[in-house]
């Protein structure tokens, strides 16, 4: 008997036996209903995602008219020549180095925290892991205005030496304000993959390598670290792409002096109105990125 | 005498304030010896053997390997290897890497290490898969990777936990032939914790068998199935009918149902409450009007439910003692059955039945 409700699915519903043919008409009707599922979303990111960037891809080859305006004519490469000019280079290093830095220091901070938690009870877990994601229910440009009081030459830290006896600490507008910052922005990002990897860490391989003679820190060295990486590869992506292209810390918490790449942008598309060099940049960005990430998979997956 | 490879001395293991997984726990496992840990899950026995290893530091008492005390070591620091129930196998490395990882701990020289795995790999049967990923091997493979991992550092003492737990029948009782061979061959003292009682009694020198954290009784298998000391180790191996009696003189005890039976009272005052164990295979029927061996006890029961296993039948049998005694018979040709409801003799020696003190 068949149970109340069911219906013959694409009409495929026959009495006679299976024929290949039936099987295979089967098959393409399953593989249609998963095409179905995933519509929308696909919908959705070819019309918010895919479309602006083919824009952009056109406009960086257009040319900026004497008044700002963009001409979609006479397309040309000289945007991306512009890129390798030492001003744009210099940008771009700066804004590599910086996001480096900040990837290794939220990695070097992140996995002994993300290691302490995964190694708690469940309860304190999630407590722990809840406050790693309270800043997130507050408004990121909020909290990076708070940094510019903190890190301000009359604020907490500077009073804090200055009553110690020693000189004002001048923090904001620097490379190393820019950095907390990033650090500060970021790190849960690099967090949360790490704990994820070390919660799913089955330790009885610890305890073997120990047992195998292995002191704690071989241990880590040879079992919990290789078998995390997934984790780390994870995290350090995670943080690195959107350090690189940071464009609110260093615009509140940077100077002159402090240009990465993002707010270089930014500037492109208003102050200067220079659309078709923006467009050429954010694609210098993006090919930057490709080419880490994929570099950074391999290197990952080879310890694997 | 050579001191005892491992002996625990008032060894009690606390976790947290309320919880106490081993419990004021003496033993003595010889050098050499297949020693087996037997109980339910929850009994202390892997506690114990984590003690032993070092992933457990015991709360109170001493824990000695070969008359050194190694109670507060870390695992590194121990002369023991241990072969884990899931065989934690380093899924990143091969095979061949997982066998030399305790050798490079150890410093050895590579090209001595590279010789002694090689031996090991080859002793179970693996030499031609030393460079697969543990995943790619089926379970029986991995267990013997497992083993080749632990032996290669040829460990003063081996621990075993649960081992062939995750095998299928076949395979874990051709791993149960392989590993008694493997140990008698390398003579290095195996412990074992098993909570299979079959496993216990087939591969072991000794039995200890544990429950509630605390060690019941030690002894060979034949002591342990045989004369079991008291209710739960004669109830925990193997089948077993416990029919509570009462001492009324020497070698005589009653029955609750005011049968008078004749079992080796070993000088138990008249009065005492004992229980009787009766294993199902020692029992047989007979024929209200068969003639019985002289000397045997006898029940008048009716029979109540027949089973066939194959190599045995089963039957239930009422003696008006409340509860059901259960018969093995052997399936040999021409065996004589007994339907459900038939009046019969149960008939047993007064030797093969024990008192267990309470």
């Amino acid at each position: 008997m068949e149970p109340a409700g069911s219906k013959p699915r694409d009409g495929l519903m026959t009495t006679a036996p299976v024929t290949p043919e039936l099987e295979q008409a089967a098959i393409r009707a399953e593989s249609r209903r998963g095409f179905l599922i995933g519509l929308p979303a696909a919908f959705y990111l070819v019309l918010f995602f895919a479309i602006p960037l083919v824009l952009v891809f056109v406009y960086s080859f257009a040319t900026r008219s004497s008044t700002g305006q963009t001409v979609l004519a006479e397309w040309n490469l000289e945007s991306y020549q512009r890129l390798f000019t030492p001003g744009v280079l210099v940008i771009f290093l700066r804004s590599l180095l910086r996001a480096s830095v900040t990837t290794a220091i939220c990695l070097l901070f992140s996995y002994p925290f993300a290691y302490y938690i995964a190694t708690r009870t469940p309860r304190v877990r999630n407590l722990m892991l809840i406050f790693v994601m309270i800043p997130f229910w507050s408004n990121f440009l909020v909290r990076t205005y708070a940094w510019r009081v903190l890190l301000g030459s009359d604020g907490p830290l500077s009073q804090l030496s200055q009553n110690l006896g020693g000189e004002p600490i001048r923090l904001l507008f620097t490379n190393s304000a820019v950095l907390i910052g990033l650090v500060y922005g970021f790190m849960p990002f690099m967090v949360l993959p790490l704990y994820a990897a070390l919660e799913r860490m089955d330790w009885r391989l610890v305890e073997a390598a120990r047992d195998l003679y292995a002191d704690g820190w071989t241990a880590f060295r040879k079992v919990t670290l290789p078998l995390s990486m997934p984790g780390v590869v994870a995290g350090s992506i995670l943080v690195f792409i959107p350090s690189l292209g940071a464009y609110v810390t260093p615009a509140l918490l940077g100077g002159a002096k402090t240009v990465g790449i993002g707010d270089y942008i930014v500037s492109q598309f208003l102050a200067a109105r220079n659309w078709p060099f923006g467009s050429a940049l954010s694609f210098g960005v993006m090919f930057v990125m490709l080419l880490a990430t994929v570099y950074y998979f391999r290197a990952g997956a080879k310890t694997l | 005498m050579a001191n005892p490879a491992v002996e625990l001395t008032g060894v009690t293991k606390r976790f947290g304030d309320e919880m106490v997984a081993v419990d004021g726990m003496d033993l003595s496992i010889n050098d050499g010896e297949f020693f087996s840990l037997l109980g339910p899950s929850g009994c202390g026995k892997t506690t114990t053997l984590r003690m032993i290893a070092g992933f457990e530091f015991p709360t109170e008492g001493s824990v000695r390997v070969h008359g050194t005390e190694m109670a507060l070591k870390p695992p590194n620091e121990r002369p023991i290897n241990t072969v884990f129930q899931s065989y934690a196998l380093f899924p990143h490395m091969t095979v061949s890497e997982n066998v030399a990882f305790g050798l490079q701990m150890k410093k050895v020289e590579k090209s001595e290490i590279a010789d002694r795995v090689k031996r090991v790999l080859d002793q179970v049967q693996l030499g031609r898969r030393a460079d697969a990923k543990p995943s790619q091997l089926s379970g029986g493979m991995q267990q013997r990777v497992a083993l080749a991992r632990a032996l290669v550092n040829e460990p003063e003492v081996l621990l075993l936990d649960e081992p062939l737990g995750a095998l299928d029948l076949k395979l874990r009782q051709a791993m149960q032939v392989e590993l008694k061979d493997l140990q008698t061959r390398v003579g290095i003292t195996f412990v074992y914790v098993t909570h299979d009682q079959e496993e216990a009694l087939t591969m072991s020198d000794r039995i200890g068998v544990m429950n509630e954290g605390r060690l019941l009784q030690v002894g060979r298998s034949e002591e342990i199935y045989e004369a079991p000391t008291s209710r739960f180790v004669a109830d925990f191996i193997g089948e077993i009918n416990l029919l509570d009696a009462t001492v009324v003189g020497p070698d005589t005890a009653r029955l609750g149902s005011g049968v008078e039976v004749g079992v080796p009272t070993g000088g138990a005052q008249a009065g005492t409450e004992v229980t009787l164990a009766l294993r199902p295979e020692r029992l047989s029927l007979f024929d209200l009007d068969e003639e019985l061996p002289s000397g045997y006890n006898r029940l008048r029961v009716r029979v109540t439910r027949r089973m066939y296993f194959g190599d045995v039948y089963f039957y239930d049998v009422d003696a008006g003692l409340g509860a059901q005694i259960e018969v093995k018979e052997e399936n040999r040709p021409g065996v004589e059955l007994y339907d459900i409801g038939e009046e019969a003799y149960l008939v047993w020696s007064p030797q093969a039945a024990n008192l267990v003190m309470a």
